[in-house]
């Protein structure tokens, strides 16, 4: 990705390579073993990916543990093609979004609402388009379930990095103007890693949101065909048919070891190399550390076998540098500030009017077949599942902000409980749902109140790690200060603690409520072998309309669930957030 | 260098250059107005004047990253347009890649232009040994002291072997003993004649660090901003600041700056007139700290803003604006490089905070029109409130936003300190009672 690595080699050795450092060391040896391992199990995964759909009907998904391995290296591996597409996608559309004015104007709202709109509806309309592609062959059927995992990862990934390069610092823009970069070296040397830590965590986030996906994504069915793609998510949902509570454990205790491995094989490592790109010229008092990371660090052999491949590329990076465009009469190219307005206009015009058609489209689509009533009807479902979502989050937050703000004053145990909360928010708990189906199955509970539960299940966690996070950001002078003047219980929540926090609490809170809304697509439907549990909510709504291939409704439903998202971000959160920045910064 | 060898080629040459800031609305602000400038082989010349005047901007017009509205510039016989191989720019706040080393950082220039890495690299060990960075190639800014990021900021500049070195206020952001070991440095090697370059244009506030270390100064005026003076400093290097031939140069460069022209007011320290003054944001307290040690020994009322500047370390950026902001209140008169306290001055150094509340509040009503303003549609009113947004408006008729929130801010941090007007910052509405 970067070419920097060489450079800082040949730095500390400018003259020539130092002999003694060819021979290998332990840490060659683990680092060796590490790369092996991933490049073998890769190899395997992708020959089986070829393989003719037929293949599927001789050897279907079944429950044995033995196999289980496999399938989890096939889910895992599903996930990383897809967060191989998410960065192209991000590199190409973002980049055009931040250079061009007119691209910028359609790719932003696009991905605003894209950001919000559970994409999960549309699973069917990818699968049948694909297997089109790639007619007889597993391939089409996995470029699928990789588009749909993609359709998660990508749009917070690509709106990151475009506001990153927004927000290019001025002086640093301009240094860059001054020396007179090419677009490419500019955008290796100052675009791309000023990007990199929110481009990061992005990625860290958009894995973990994609587990919801893959477990959809795993069992697709079109009309009457129905193909169980090997993976976990195909694994369980043959256990939820077979009602096989044990598989269903062993593939949880399988997705948590697949977590754990990514986490420390390829999240933390990154994670700790991106840190250097933090714009802040103070050096950090916690860095981020790794220890795969500080393992290949420290390897002899491993780093001087790198360097003829970086070098390499920075040869090719070097010489794409190189071409220059003849340096161009620097004539203003840009037509005259009134010419360039009606340009704008026209574009937005353009614009506009395609927007329209489309709505119009989708309008005369969906009125072929539907009804008022039918808008009417999930207009209610949404206002249902709104205020599940708006209970959820209030008791979510009764409960975690007071457990957040205790861990977060105790620094040790802080340093403990993080990972953990941030490790819970990355376990898909749809995996989970079938517990808790179980115990509504057997105690007959109404799943119209005992369902809703599974929507928040898993993104309390960012309530939870963002307040421990706020907590333990807040100024020690502060809490003397209240000491000191023996600010008590109420008082001292409400006058210090509450608003301390409240800047996390809403980024927090945001997050779990956009996660939450998601949720409710997989969440308000539940089956247990032949025992189907259904809320009254638009998420069902759209599940419904999915299994039954009604694609006018699937459009309504999702079109009514946007909706929703988009208004609630712009009547609630954006207002509380500008309120946050205002009044509550703490710095 | 030998003022024989100085040749009258002139390197960089700006003549009849304006440059307007592009409002949106109906009046644009004019921030340089005829500017014209020429810059010789073998000098140092600085820029003069007091932040906000425009010479940051000139500077960047040079370099070609910001286009002119009106005039020509050129460089060395060409006329620029776009950024320019022959001039390299060393910036306030370093700007430095913080995720690139040393040497990679002093590289990107070299890089940009295609060199072969080996050639590259020798280059910028040269640069960075010449410049006393020695050791600290793999180092990465932030592990750095400011002197040391800026010393990288001047190797990066010096590596491309421009004809002419623009810096942008250098030192400014270095604390007092750093800025001054960098500027010895800096001249040491420029004197040695070991720099890579023909001409040195510098910007800055400092008016000491120009005496030291420019042959000519040019005094910046701001609003619009243009030249007022052309100083030529003959004295030899290295300069002595005790050498009482500098202390006269020093004396009268603020002599100039705090020059009453006749044309203007006493409130023509601050552009803009009536309501419409911009104001600068100067504290209460810094007003009554300045009263105060005017008003003591060994000054009396009367003080040298030179002598001023060093007791209290301010720069004139500081400074100009707490002694002219005395002066629209009528607390003191500042004339000739000097700051006299008026009758009421002395009278506010000493009296009681009481007291001094009701003076203050006396001389905003009298002599800033803006209070006064504001004051008086908060009492016609039957509600006796008003919101911020509307005097907002008011001000942008003839301001930028940024210098019309400045301008209410200060006067809202007046008006509390003066118990004159409250104001709810929730609301953004003015009021006449307190709430307190």
């Amino acid at each position: 990705m970067h070419t920097r690595p060489i450079l800082d080699a040949a730095a500390r050795k400018p003259l020539g390579i130092d002999t003694s450092n060819l021979r290998p060391n332990f840490y060659d040896l683990v680092a060796f073993a590490i790369i092996v391992g991933i490049g073998v199990a890769m190899v395997h995964g992708a020959r089986e990916m070829r393989a003719p759909l037929t293949q599927l009907d001789i050897s279907p998904v079944s429950l044995d543990p033995s196999l289980l391995p496999d399938y989890a290296l096939r889910t895992t591996l599903r996930m990383f093609a897809a967060m191989g597409a998410s960065l192209l996608f991000t590199f190409t559309v973002a980049t055009l979004a931040a250079k061009s004015r007119k691209a910028e104007l359609v790719i932003i709202p696009a991905l605003d609402i894209l950001q919000s709109v559970p994409v999960l509806g549309f699973l069917t309309f990818t699968v049948v388009f694909f297997l089109g592609l790639f007619p007889g062959s597993q391939l089409g059927a996995e470029l699928a379930a990789i588009f749909a995992i993609f359709t998660a990862q990508a749009w917070n990934m690509a709106f990151s990095f475009y506001q990153s390069l927004r927000t290019v610092p001025r002086d640093l823009d301009e240094v860059a103007r001054h020396f007179r970069l090419s677009p490419w070296l500019r955008f290796w040397r100052l675009e791309a890693p000023f990007a990199a830590p929110g481009l990061v965590w992005n990625a860290m986030m958009s894995m973990s949101g994609s587990w919801f996906f893959v477990v959809a994504s795993e069992a697709i069915s079109v009309g009457d065909t129905k193909i169980l793609l090997p993976g976990i998510g195909a694994w369980l949902a043959v256990a939820i048919e077979h009602k096989d509570l044990r598989a269903i454990a062993l593939a949880v205790v399988a997705i948590a070891i697949v977590i754990l491995l990514y986490d420390q094989l390829v999240f933390r490592p990154i994670v700790a190399w991106a840190d250097k790109f933090r714009s802040e010229q103070t050096a950090a008092q916690q860095r981020p550390r790794s220890w795969v990371y500080d393992l290949v660090r420290r390897t002899h052999l491993m780093r001087r076998l790198m360097l003829p491949i970086s070098l390499l590329f920075a040869s090719i990076g070097g010489l794409i540098g190189r071409i220059r465009l003849p340096d161009r009469p620097p004539v203003q190219l840009k037509p005259a500030p009134t010419v360039g307005r009606v340009i704008d206009v026209l574009w937005i015009v353009l614009i506009m009017s395609g927007t329209a058609y489309m709505l119009w489209l989708i309008a005369d689509y969906v009125g072929a077949t539907l009804s008022w009533d039918d808008l009417r009807q999930a207009v209610t479902l949404g206002a249902l599942t709104l205020l599940r979502v708006a209970i959820l989050i209030a008791l979510a937050s009764l409960i975690w902000v007071p457990i957040g703000v205790w861990i977060g004053l105790r620094p040790v145990v802080a340093e403990r409980v993080q990972p953990v909360a941030q490790f819970l928010a990355a376990f898909p708990a749809n995996v989970l749902f079938p517990f808790v189906v179980v115990t509504i199955v057997a105690f007959r509970l109404d799943p119209n109140i005992w369902l809703s539960p599974l929507m928040i299940l898993g993104t309390q966690w960012y309530i939870l790690f963002n307040v421990i996070a706020g907590a333990s950001a807040f100024p020690t002078d502060l809490r003397e200060v209240s000491t000191i003047f023996h600010l008590r219980r109420w008082h001292w929540w409400r006058r210090v603690m509450l608003p301390g926090i409240f800047p996390y609490f809403v980024t927090g809170a945001l997050t779990a409520s956009g996660g939450s809304w998601n949720a409710s697509i997989v969440a308000e439907v539940a089956s247990w072998g032949d025992v189907k549990l259904q809320a009254a909510g638009l998420g069902a709504y759209i599940a419904k309309a999915t299994d039954a291939g009604d694609f006018p409704r699937v459009v309504l439903g999702v079109a009514v669930m946007s909706a929703f998202v988009v208004i609630l971000n712009q009547v609630l959160w954006r207002p509380l957030y500008r309120f946050a920045e205002r009044r509550l910064r703490l710095d | 260098m030998d003022a024989s060898m100085m040749s009258d080629r002139p390197l960089v040459r700006v003549e009849h250059l304006r440059h307007l800031y592009h409002k949106g609305s109906v009046s644009d602000l004019l921030v340089l107005d005829d500017v014209n400038l020429c810059l010789k082989e073998n000098e140092i010349v600085a820029l003069l004047g007091r932040s906000g005047s425009g010479k940051s901007t000139l500077l960047r017009i040079i370099s070609g990253l910001l286009p002119p509205s009106g005039g020509n510039v050129e460089i060395d016989g060409k006329p620029v347009s776009g950024p320019a191989s022959e001039v390299a720019m060393v910036f306030q706040s370093f700007a430095l890649f913080p995720w690139l080393s040393v040497l990679e950082n002093v590289e990107i220039g070299l890089e940009a232009i295609g060199m072969a890495s080996d050639e590259r690299r020798a280059r910028a060990l040269a640069a960075i040994d010449l410049i006393g960075l020695d050791g600290f190639e793999s180092a990465y800014p932030k592990e750095l002291s400011g002197g040391m990021r800026q010393r990288v900021g001047l190797a990066r500049a010096l590596v491309v072997h421009p004809k002419v070195l623009l810096m942008d206020e250098p030192f400014s952001a270095l604390d007092v003993l750093t800025a001054e070991t960098l500027r010895t440095d800096l001249l040491d090697i420029w004197f040695e004649g070991r720099l890579p370059i023909q001409s040195i244009l510098m910007v800055t506030h400092n008016i000491e660090e120009a005496v030291l270390m420019c042959d000519r100064i040019l005094v910046f005026a701001s609003n619009p901003g243009h030249i007022v003076a052309e100083i030529k400093v003959d004295l030899p290097q290295p300069r002595d600041r005790q050498d009482p031939a500098f202390r006269d140069i020093v004396e009268d460069i603020y002599a100039r700056m705090t020059l009453k022209t006749p044309s203007l007011t006493r409130e023509g320290a601050f552009p803009g007139v009536g309501i419409n003054m911009i104001l600068p944001a100067v504290s209460t307290n810094r007003l009554a700290g300045l009263v105060e040690l005017v008003n003591g020994q060994p000054y009396d009322g009367k003080a040298d803003m030179p002598e001023l500047a060093s007791e209290l370390h301010l720069e004139i950026d500081d400074l100009f604006p707490i002694a002219e902001t005395l002066q629209l209140l009528r607390f003191a008169e500042v004339e000739g490089g000097d700051v006299v306290l008026t009758p009421a001055g002395r009278q506010f150094a000493t009296a009681d905070i009481e007291e001094r509340k009701r003076l203050f509040a006396q001389h905003l009503l009298g002599y800033v029109p803006l209070v006064a303003h504001i004051k008086r549609i908060l009492d016609e009113r039957a509600t006796h409130r008003a919101p911020a947004r509307r005097f907002l408006g008011e001000l942008e008729d003839t301001m930028s936003e940024g210098y019309a929130e400045k301008t209410l801010r200060t006067v809202i941090a007046w008006a509390r300190y003066a118990e004159l007007l409250a104001y709810d910052e929730a609301t953004g509405v003015f009021s006449l009672e307190n709430p307190a």
